[in-house]
């Protein structure tokens, strides 16, 4: 039985339909992010969890504990806020023993745990300080002590980096993870930074107007995207419109030139398809037997210093490639006439083209 | 910049020159005066002679009439922003109280004295009713409507308001992510309020209670429309000695008027203090 | 919550009552001249009252001139401190806030004792020179509310860039001042003077101890002499101190569409 169960969890806002039926497995010790952009119902799948919004239908149990009509403050659940939350009237100690306090904790225990905290999280010598005197990573890092001081057995995190500068980010969001698996908690990450949901989940879930798109882990998200929307929010994605030639050898045209593909069952000639292709699949290439080749005209040339960016025409459909920068080799230039290659493997057929 | 900077402290001469001629020298007169005597000499026998009986218990009910005024009307103001922000109100309700909290902050003075007088004198309407329909009379059980309790009950109807809309933009200060924060860390909702919510506020309700105190102290126009010179406040003692010269001794009366400077100074002091150290938490 | 929302409707409700009763009582009183009907008489009476109607001109033109007054001396102050001379900010700060600290009867009583018949500045020698001593005293009253005013005024428009945008093209500084920054806070010099104009037409204690014919003084004595007038005149005054506010509310909305939402 997994650690925490989401069953045909649904939110309405009047008319609004905020969350659909989202169902989900989380097992013990994970760490899965919700991805997706605003509005999508990562933010409110997260607060039904916590207990701030109460769904309109739907179950969460917790460790087979069925908690939809418990009060947060009876969950036992860690949480991080986007705007770090840290009590203004409290020092770091306060702020991080809080939770133990209202538990009614002795104070030794206390003070202990917050030591502990205090040190896993790198702030040994902050103890006395303010929130207004901590730097924003600092005061998001005590946020992060606060919440697992009183040993949740779910942590859930908001947003926690989207207040904070880039370089700050991705050494937090090290440290995050880093966090989470010494303690081995299972965790929930919302975001809508695929970067970070790509770097630090074990699975992610992608969401999209309420429902879950995708669930799968980074590499099957980012490699196998089953929809449009998924394969656009992920990465940079390149959409090939394609013509059905012969279906049974798996053959259809781009632009009047010809490419093999795979799974073309149920496809008959003539129709319109798309798939998705990554960047990184695509090369450039003399035609090739055995590859698929297309001969098309370089539309822009973007020098990004170690990346050269191009994009290059064929008829309808323009594909985005990169490739390292070559001291020796001045890039080509925009007019000319090149020809890319990729593998038919690489191509994925996009379900709602 | 250079040449403009001498131009920049003649362009604040008239503002200087004014302040000086219409507060500062004013205020620094009496205050130097109430530590001489008419020969000059500095004494503090003025001061001294604030300690009679019926001065001193001039400023004591000065004092008791502010203090209650200012709690009392602080605490029904802060449970009135509460019911406004917090309380989960329909929305159109908030803007209306406070415009109408800033105009009824603005109605002291004599008209407030009528209005009071209208409701809760012998003949003012609510008096009638209360005898009328609930047989309940009013001035039989020795309420007067010019008296301590009338007097407190009249001010509070400019310092509720004041205490409104000073509270109103604390509590908002309030984030909602610290409710939360500690519900989601096991803490009830008057744990909420008694760890975290209060003491933020704190300092904002006792400094706006200070303010009421001060503001309180220094009316004189209400009280004397309400009750003429019969309630002896230490604002109307001091307009009946400058009236009349009721004391013969106006040095008497510049260290009446320092006690009032030093009772509404401290308390305006400390309530800037305490604005100043709320907003240096919060920033 | 339901909890909750009970107790906050309670509160609102008893607080609607206190502030409303009276309102409504002096409405009845003032309507009670006429024995054993209901009529406007008493409003009559007072509007045609030649005291009445000469004491709020009176007020009026004082107030009039305290506002004049007060935005010729706040306004340039208020702009050097902002752009020049910022570091004087804590000293006018505390000049402004002296008014609010120092009760009006003490400021008054500091006129009277320099500013009479035997000192450098006799102002209360004659009738015009009170007016005028009145009308300062006016200024210092409504100093705090003026200058917050004008300040937030200016706090919400560039004032740097504007004056050296209008430097640039070669203004001098009344230029400035007058043409390109007044125009812009206009709705915040408003809201200040909708301020203080209520603030003086009620003002009694300075108009009193030096003994003009001011709105203030009126009401302490019909309030004295009369019955039902004086709930009138209270109603009256309620309504001009709602205009006052409501005007506020008006232009003051021109500042705030100008501030970052809050």
């Amino acid at each position: 039985m997994a650690f925490l169960e989401l069953e045909n969890l649904s939110k309405s806002f009047g008319a609004n339909v905020g969350v659909h039926q989202v169902t989900l497995a989380i097992e013990r010790g994970e760490f899965v992010s919700f991805l997706g952009p605003s509005g999508c119902g990562k933010t409110t799948t997260l607060r039904m969890i916590a207990g701030f919004e109460q769904p309109s239908s739907g179950d969460i149990r917790i460790d087979g504990r069925d908690v939809t009509g418990l009060r947060p403050n009876q969950r036992n659940i860690g949480m991080v806020f986007q705007s770090y939350a840290l009590f203004p009237n409290m020092t770091v100690a306060e702020n991080v023993g809080f939770g133990l306090k209202v538990a009614r904790a002795p104070a030794t225990e206390i003070s202990s745990r917050v030591e502990e905290m205090l040190q896993l999280i790198g702030l040994p010598q902050h103890g006395e300080r303010y929130p207004y005197q901590l730097s924003g990573g600092q005061q998001q890092r005590v946020a992060l002590a606060r919440a697992l001081a009183v040993r949740p057995t779910l942590l859930l995190l908001d947003e926690p980096l989207s207040a904070l500068d880039a370089k700050i980010r991705i050494s937090l969001r090290e440290e995050i993870r880093r966090v989470q698996r010494q303690l081995g908690i299972t965790t929930i990450y919302v975001t809508h930074d695929q970067e970070e949901a790509l770097s630090m989940s074990d699975r992610i879930v992608v969401m999209n107007e309420g429902r879950i798109e995708q669930l799968g882990t980074p590499f099957e998200i980012y490699n196998y995207p089953r929809s449009r929307f998924v394969a656009s929010f992920v990465g940079t994605l390149n959409t090939l419109a394609t013509i059905v030639t012969d279906p049974a050898s798996g053959r259809v045209e781009v632009d009047g030139q010809p490419l093999t593909v795979s799974g073309l069952n149920g496809a008959k000639p003539g129709d319109r398809l798309t798939f998705a292709l990554r960047p990184e699949a695509i090369s450039f290439r003399s035609p090739t037997p055995g590859i698929n080749t297309l001969a098309g005209t370089l539309e822009e040339v973007s020098f990004l210093g170690s990346i050269v960016r191009m994009r290059v025409r064929f008829g309808e459909n323009v594909l985005s490639l990169d490739t390292f920068n070559t001291p020796n080799e001045p890039p080509p230039s925009r007019g000319d006439h090149v020809t890319v290659g990729f593998a038919a493997r690489d191509l994925r057929l996009l379900d709602n083209s | 910049m250079r040449r403009s900077f001498p131009l920049a402290w003649l362009g604040l001469l008239p503002f200087l020159v004014f302040a000086i001629l219409f507060l500062l020298l004013p205020t620094a007169y009496l205050v130097i005066g109430s530590i001489q005597d008419p020969a000059g000499n500095f004494t503090l026998g003025n001061i001294a002679q604030l300690f009679q009986p019926n001065i001193l218990s001039a400023y004591w009910i000065s004092i008791r009439i502010s203090a209650a005024s200012a709690i009392i009307g602080g605490l029904l103001g802060f449970l009135l922003a509460y019911a406004v922000v917090l309380g989960g109100l329909p929305a159109w309700i908030r803007p209306t109280l406070l415009t109408f909290s800033g105009v009824a902050s603005n109605f002291a003075g004599i008209p407030l004295a009528f209005a009071f007088l209208a409701t809760l004198g012998r003949t003012g309407l609510v008096t009638w009713l209360l005898f009328t329909y609930f047989g309940f009379n009013l001035y039989a059980t020795g309420f007067n409507l010019l008296s301590f309790w009338g007097l407190t009950l009249t001010y509070l109807y400019f310092q509720i308001p004041l205490m409104v809309l000073i509270l109103t933009p604390a509590l908002d200060g309030l984030k909602k992510e610290w409710r939360e924060a500690s519900a989601i860390l096991g803490a009830s909702s008057w744990q909420y309020w008694r760890y975290i919510a209060l003491p933020v506020l704190w300092p904002s309700i006792l400094g706006t209670v200070l303010l009421l105190f001060a503001n309180s102290f220094g009316a004189v126009a209400t009280a004397y429309a309400l009750t003429g010179s019969s309630l002896n406040i230490v604002t109307i003692l001091l307009y009946a000695q400058i009236r009349g010269d009721v004391l013969h001794d106006p040095h008497l009366g510049y260290a009446l008027a320092l006690g009032m400077i030093v009772i509404t100074g401290l308390s305006n002091g400390a309530y800037l203090w305490l604005r100043a150290r709320s907003e240096r938490w919060l920033r | 919550m339901r909890g909750a929302r009970f107790g906050s409707w309670l509160a609102l409700a008893l607080g609607v009552l206190y502030f409303l009763v009276p309102l409504i009582s002096t409405l009845e009183f003032s309507m009670r001249m006429k024995r054993g009907e209901y009529s406007f008489e008493a409003y009559r009476v007072v509007l045609g009252d030649p005291r009445f109607q000469q004491s709020f001109l009176y007020s009026t033109t004082l107030a009039l001139a305290t506002i004049v007054i007060g935005v010729l001396l706040v306004l340039p102050t208020a702009y050097i401190i902002r752009l020049r001379l910022p570091k004087l900010r804590p000293i006018v700060e505390f000049i402004t806030l002296l008014p609010l600290v120092v009760p009006a009867i003490v400021i008054v009583f500091g006129y009277l004792r320099i500013y009479n018949s035997s000192s450098f500045l006799p102002m209360t020698a004659s009738a015009r020179a009170t007016d005028l001593l009145l009308t300062f005293g006016y200024v210092t009253l409504s100093l705090p509310y003026m200058y917050r005013a004008v300040d937030s005024g200016l706090r919400a428009i560039d004032v740097r860039t504007l004056t050296e945008a209008a430097e640039s093209l070669g203004a001098g500084w009344p230029t400035i001042l007058f043409r390109v920054i007044l125009p812009n806070v206009r709705s915040a010099i408003l809201s200040g003077a909708f301020l203080t104009f209520a603030i003086v037409i009620g003002e009694f204690v300075f108009a009193s101890l030096l003994n003009r014919p001011a709105f203030g003084p009126y009401l302490q004595l019909v309030g004295a002499n009369r019955a039902y007038e004086p709930a009138a005149l209270a109603i009256i005054a309620f309504l001009v101190t709602w205009a006052c506010m409501g005007l506020i509310q008006v232009f003051g909305r021109g500042t705030r569409a100008s501030r970052p939402s809050l």
